[in-house]
């Protein structure tokens, strides 16, 4: 069953912005499901309009087969938003938030209660309960807005980066919350700038750009789609200059580091076979960046690209 | 109860939690900003106006600054709330929700109305300590109270649904509202009035709800009475549908 189904969408703005042009793309029920783009790619304006905080131009969007123009309340009732930009209100006890939430829901208060403190629980932000959420540091906030979205407890959520400058410790908090939410059955939509967060999370991955899909597949065949992986090599002793592996490109990032480029059709055996002929020991080895993030700028750019031409 | 009456309520709630836990701001400056009232125009200016129609001067006002309290409490609640409500964007909280239009009206219109009917207790009650208050038809009273406090929160959520800036809400309430309440009947009665001006003030719908109230605490009125609770009822209605059709259009608060 698809959770959601974006059928030419479009959008234009009163200021005469296209944000978006013609977009199709179908969510199925259980995926973990990335929206990526650059800023003002039209993200925003997408779950805007899923949401129904934005007004489409032409199009459609159905929620679990319910049609926004036709069932909104019903699409709504399966939704969980979680927005970019706080939307608190700052002068409410965080667990009135979370109570109100649920009541506009049509959640009886009891069970509202019930459930803003399971929430407020799993979020970490308990003891907050009786705080104003303008008291509350920026990541106590998002975990805040994570729980407002949770309370009806929604089939489809929908996260437009919610992990936008909050800790380490509170981001990996929320992955794993997330992973599990996921895990019991709710389908997640992701919006993020940390394509490192996205390729862990996700198994299906749609790039919008310039308000079109330029790529739109699963997590696995969108990165079997990538040209070339940039490797960091580190070193157990120093060099002055990169030595030459036969058929890879090669550069010295720090007399301990060295920078190796590998295309889809090559494996990264010869290399360790080449350097420990010439007696280069191999301590560690990562990717330069998250195989999304090269895929993502890869893909981008050949989009700017075809519009210059 | 269904889920959009549970939706309503919540709303309601969280409308009424929000007047009282700004007590300071909501009920208090009514109540003083009146006393000043009764004292000067009651106390000390009253007493060389004498009477009017047939009332000393203190009792004939105190209906009319009743209503001035509601008119500009139940406005100011649901403008500010409102308003509030969309420029820090917790306005999304309702908007994303399956709550209807009419649900989100009738929320925010029950929150002035309360609000209203607070302030109309708060004065009455300082009322007392300057005059006698014989209300003549309690029934009618409470009525025209809520519809006028409905009336003028469904006119502060149009202001609301309309602003984009602080200024657009405190507009109308000075340049506007303000005159109107002044050059309503509040301090005099029409009847003083050369024939065009009285003309003009029954153009004023103002006119029609103090009078109504006026009517209801004393018995006496510039208009029919059956007049007065007409013009609210339409204002009423008129004011509420335009409220649900605006926010199902989308119009001031989605792209």
């Amino acid at each position: 069953m698809k959770a959601l189904s974006v059928n030419d969408l479009s959008k234009q703005y009163r200021n005469g912005v296209q944000a978006l042009k013609s977009v199709n793309f179908q969510v199925n029920q259980g995926d973990f499901f990335a929206l990526l783009g650059p800023n003002g790619a039209g993200k925003t304006t997408a779950i805007g309009i899923i949401t129904s905080l934005v007004n489409k131009t032409s199009g459609s969007v159905q929620v679990f087969n319910s049609d926004i123009d036709h069932q909104l309340s019903l699409a709504k009732s399966y939704l969980g938003v979680v927005p970019q930009e706080v939307n608190l209100n700052l002068f409410d006890k965080c667990i009135n938030t979370l109570v109100n939430q649920a009541g506009f829901y049509g959640i009886p208060r009891p069970e509202a209660k019930k459930r803003a403190e399971d929430y407020l629980k799993q979020m970490d932000i308990w003891e907050k309960r009786n705080s104003n959420a303008r008291d509350l540091s920026g990541g106590m906030k998002r975990r805040l807005m994570v729980a407002r979205a949770l309370v009806n407890k929604p089939k489809l959520l929908l996260l437009d980066e919610p992990t936008a400058g909050v800790d380490i410790e509170t981001r990996r908090m929320m992955w794993s919350f997330l992973r599990e939410l996921n895990n019991q059955g709710t389908t997640i939509i992701l919006t993020t700038h940390y394509l490192e967060e996205a390729e862990q999370l996700c198994d299906h991955v749609a790039i919008i750009d310039e308000g079109e899909i330029i790529e739109n597949d699963s997590m696995l065949n969108v990165l079997g789609k990538l040209k070339k992986e940039v490797f960091i090599l580190n070193l157990e002793n120093s060099l002055d200059v990169a030595p030459k592996i036969p058929g890879y490109e090669t550069s010295l990032r720090s007399p301990r580091e060295i920078e190796v480029s590998v295309t889809q059709s090559q494996g990264v055996n010869d290399i360790f076979t080449e350097l420990k002929k010439i007696d280069i020991k191999i301590i560690s080895m990562r990717n330069k960046t998250s195989r999304l993030e090269e895929l993502f700028i890869e893909l981008t750019n050949n989009q700017k690209e075809e519009q210059q031409r | 109860m269904n889920a959009q009456m549970i939706s309503m309520v919540a709303l309601i709630r969280k409308e009424t939690t929000r007047v009282l836990r700004i007590w300071v701001q909501t009920l208090i400056p009514p109540g003083i900003t009146m006393s000043l009232y009764f004292i000067i125009f009651g106390t000390l200016i009253g007493r060389r106006i004498g009477e009017m129609d047939g009332y000393p001067y203190m009792e004939y006002i105190a209906p009319g600054l009743i209503m001035m309290s509601v008119i500009t409490n139940s406005y100011g609640n649901v403008v500010g709330s409102f308003f509030n409500a969309k420029i820090q964007r917790h306005i999304e909280e309702l908007l994303v929700s399956p709550m209807s239009e009419a649900s989100i009206v009738i929320g925010y219109l029950a929150g002035g109305v309360i609000r209203g009917l607070f302030v109309a207790a708060v004065v009455s009650f300082i009322a007392l300590f300057f005059t006698d208050l014989n209300v003549k038809h309690p029934l009618l009273t409470i009525i025209v109270v809520i519809m006028t406090a409905g009336v003028f929160s469904l006119a502060g959520l149009l202001n609301a649904i309309f602003a984009k800036k602080f200024d657009d809400i405190a507009v109308i309430p000075s340049f506007v509202l303000a005159p109107l309440t002044y050059l309503g009947g509040v301090f005099y009665t029409v009847s003083l009035l050369p024939d065009f001006w009285q003309t003009i003030s029954r153009l004023n719908p103002i006119l029609y709800m103090v009078n109504s109230m006026r009517y209801s605490v004393l018995g006496v009125s510039d208009i029919e009475i059956r007049d007065g609770l007409f013009m609210i009822f339409i204002f009423f209605i008129l004011l509420l549908f335009t409220s649900i059709f605006l926010l199902k259009r989308g119009i001031g608060i989605r792209d």
